[in-house]
């Protein structure tokens, strides 16, 4: 054990001998993506905040990416260059680099580490992520208007609570407006694979599904839904406007900018401190992308009502009474979902068929 | 006109010289890529294979370099042994994956009991893990005569199938607050393959270099060796002589298993740390392209490893300080066996003016 702590010195001492590279003027600020920028997706608009970074301020704000990383040592090692090339801020953008992060995060202390989607902060790190699930259920309003054979599908990506909050709540709202709704999930267990994705639609819609909804990052699904016709589906983290006259109807957007933006200008200030950000529709951070004509006024005039009273903070997407799928009672008439069962939330609601995987 | 001739043998000096001939084609096409690109090519070359040796921190990334080749040497090197022979193991990845499983088992099954024993048992489990699972396509191929390239090939899906049922099921961390991904075995002291992080020494490390020599061994000076040559080469003159081909089959695809489940242990309970989802980022499939691109040959393996390692890293390193995306850097490890195998007719063929064509 005390050779170990030896050598953690040592490392900490190289860590400071690669401070130089530091003290310089421009705020260096990286970014770390799962998949390719040009995912369409998920990587795409993370890449948009970088870019806003960028455009904001201008000379004074230098910002670099590594795009494709594989989550597991080789985040950690490619986080690790960002901090020793001299980055102030580091944006690490995917649930898997939560670890990585923060083993790299105590090795170099004065470097601020922004983790997306996760659950464990440090002094220098702090984590962010959006309230998706108030977009799924907008999401879920139009999908349970539109379908006529009341089988949805649903792409699911990896199963951490974020997308099994993502699915209750899109079913949720679907079976409110259409009681008949039935819900099939795919499991791909990642992120971005369009291969993979497009497989899954297509066994979606072989089983019924004329709506798809998707958790994964590309684009593959809806070219998928275009493919077989009479299938809509919804842009994911990304408008996926390219499919806007074909089967995407609506999508939701990540807005990560105005969060970059504001940290970014923490960092030069000196005012950056360790946070846990989780923000939704109201403060802007989940957008909702365009309805399209081909969803029916009073459809598209309902889903932005509930669109409106989410953001305005008079309605919760999560507001029982609702049942777990077990039959448990889990809220109470007129009660809403707190944030810590939120976080965790590793159960179905009432009438999903199905097991979480585990 | 020129006109190839084959050579009656394969010729010793091209077949050294050709894969320096192909890292230098690939440095010259790919500057012109990156130069392509509007990125100094000069700079870009440079960052690739110079700085993580010999730039500002190198000494961060020497270490790397490491880490990132043992688990490629060691699974290519027991592939080398069946391709020689005309065995084709394409399933390393699937043998990695159950190696990492039965070997974190295990660990994971004493946590956290603080013993010496538990990392040697987890060492026996991985090479036990990865070595059953080669021994499917093994059994299918002796005895039913199944192709062993489809088989193992196949194998790897049902791997990654298991190890996403592991992640999410039975090896999860019950303290994860229902996040997918087993405890962090790199933090278990009685369980964890490194030896030290910061110099990049865990024990696969020191298990590649072993397996380097030991191959080298039984390949040059061991009759063991002389069969799989002999069969790879001449499989008929092998038969008349007396190799048993079951036990050659089972022998190479169970050493490249037991060897690929090693990697796959040592890397679940170090680098990676923990048994995830994508847990696997295919090692199994790069080992096939550093086996051929270190000529099967043990030394070669090592010196191919720790190229391909180079590439990854200094890959890495180009992407983030000169903004290459990171389709041209595939692009550029790509180029390298291309070219690899492109100049391999020089090895086994000569150019020679066309007789008749001066007259």
């Amino acid at each position: 054990m005390k050779k170990r702590t030896l050598l953690k010195g040592a490392v900490a001492a190289l860590a400071l001998a690669a401070t130089p590279a530091m003290a310089q003027d421009k705020t260096k600020v990286g970014f770390v993506y799962v998949g390719p920028v040009g995912d369409g997706g998920w990587t795409y608009e993370h890449d948009q905040g970088r870019k806003a970074v960028e455009a904001e301020f201008g000379g004074a704000v230098e910002t670099v990416y590594v795009e494709n990383v594989p989550e597991g040592p080789d985040a950690e090692r490619v986080i690790t260059q960002m901090a020793l090339d001299g980055a102030d801020l580091i944006f690490t953008t995917s649930f898997g680099y939560m670890d990585p992060t923060i083993n790299v995060a105590a090795k170099f202390p004065d470097v601020k580490f922004e983790h997306a989607t996760g659950y464990k902060t440090a002094p220098n790190v702090s984590v962010y992520s959006a309230r998706f699930y108030e977009g799924r259920a907008v999401q879920g309003t139009i999908a349970g208007r539109m379908t006529e054979s009341n089988v949805i599908g649903y792409i699911g990506s990896v199963p951490i609570p974020e997308v099994v909050r993502g699915i209750n709540s899109a079913y949720i709202h679907a079976k409110k407006v259409n009681p008949d709704v039935q819900f099939k999930i795919v499991w791909v267990y990642e992120w971005f694979n369009p291969a993979k994705e497009a497989d899954a639609a297509k066994v979606l819609i072989e089983q019924g599904a004329d709506v798809i909804l998707q958790h994964t990052d590309s684009t593959a699904p809806l070219a998928a839904a275009a493919e077989a016709g009479n299938v809509i589906g919804f842009g994911q983290a990304s408008d996926m406007a390219e499919y806007k006259d074909g089967p995407r109807v609506s999508s939701i957007i990540d807005n990560w900018a105005p969060y970059y933006i504001a940290r970014t200008k923490a960092v030069m200030d000196g005012t950056w401190e360790s946070t846990n950000t989780w923000d939704g529709i109201g403060p802007g951070m989940v957008g909702i992308g365009e309805i399209t004509d081909k969803v029916p006024a009073e459809v598209k005039a309902e889903a932005e009502a509930l669109q409106a009273s989410i953001a305005s903070g008079e309605y919760h997407p999560f507001t029982g009474p609702i049942k777990k799928q077990d039959g448990s009672d889990w809220l109470a008439e007129g009660e809403t979902a707190d944030d810590g069962t939120l976080a965790g939330m590793n159960f179905y609601v009432e009438g999903l068929e199905g097991e979480i995987p585990q | 006109m020129i006109r190839l001739d084959k050579r009656p043998n394969p010729s010793k000096a091209w077949s050294y010289s050709t894969p320096l001939l192909a890292v230098l084609l690939t440095m010259i096409f790919g500057g012109l890529l990156f130069a392509a690109l509007g990125k100094d090519p000069f700079v870009a070359i440079r960052t690739i294979f110079y700085d993580p040796l010999f730039g500002q921190h190198a000494f961060f990334y020497r270490p790397q370099l490491l880490v990132k080749a043992a688990p490629l040497i060691l699974i290519a090197i027991g592939l080398s042994l069946g391709f020689r022979a005309g065995i084709w193991n394409i399933g390393a990845e699937g043998q990695y994956i159950i190696g990492a499983l039965c070997g974190a088992g295990v660990g994971l099954a004493f946590y956290p009991t603080v013993s010496f024993i538990i990392f040697p048992l987890m060492v026996i489990a991985g090479a036990l893990g990865g070595w059953a699972w080669a021994m499917i396509p093994a059994l299918l191929k002796t005895r039913f005569g199944t192709n062993e390239i489809l088989v193992s090939l196949m194998l790897v899906y049902v791997a990654e199938n298991l190890l996403r049922g592991m992640a999410v099921g039975l090896m999860k961390n019950p303290e994860g607050f229902g996040f997918p991904g087993s405890r962090n075995l790199a933090q278990y002291p009685s369980a964890t393959s490194w030896i030290s992080q910061n110099a990049g020494i865990h024990w696969g490390v020191v298990f590649a270099l072993i397996a380097v020599i030991f191959a080298y061994i039984l390949l040059t000076r061991h009759m063991l060796g002389f069969n799989i040559r002999l069969a790879g080469q001449a499989p008929r003159a092998a038969r008349f002589s007396g190799v048993n081909p079951t036990r050659l089959v089972l022998f190479c695809l169970g050493t490249s298993g037991a060897l690929a489940g090693l990697a796959g242990l040592f890397e679940v309970s170090g680098p990676a740390g923990q048994v995830t989802t994508d847990f696997n980022v295919g090692y199994g499939f790069t080992a096939i392209i550093v086996a051929f691109l270190g000529r099967l040959h043990p030394v070669g393996i090592l010196l191919a490893g720790l190229l391909m390692a180079l590439t990854y890293i200094g890959g890495e390193i180009a992407q983030s300080q000169l903004q290459l995306p990171a389709a041209a850097i595939q692009l550029f490890q790509g180029m390298l066996l291309f070219f690899l195998l492109a100049v391999d007719l020089l090895t086994n063929y000569r150019f020679r003016p066309k007789q008749g064509a001066a007259a």
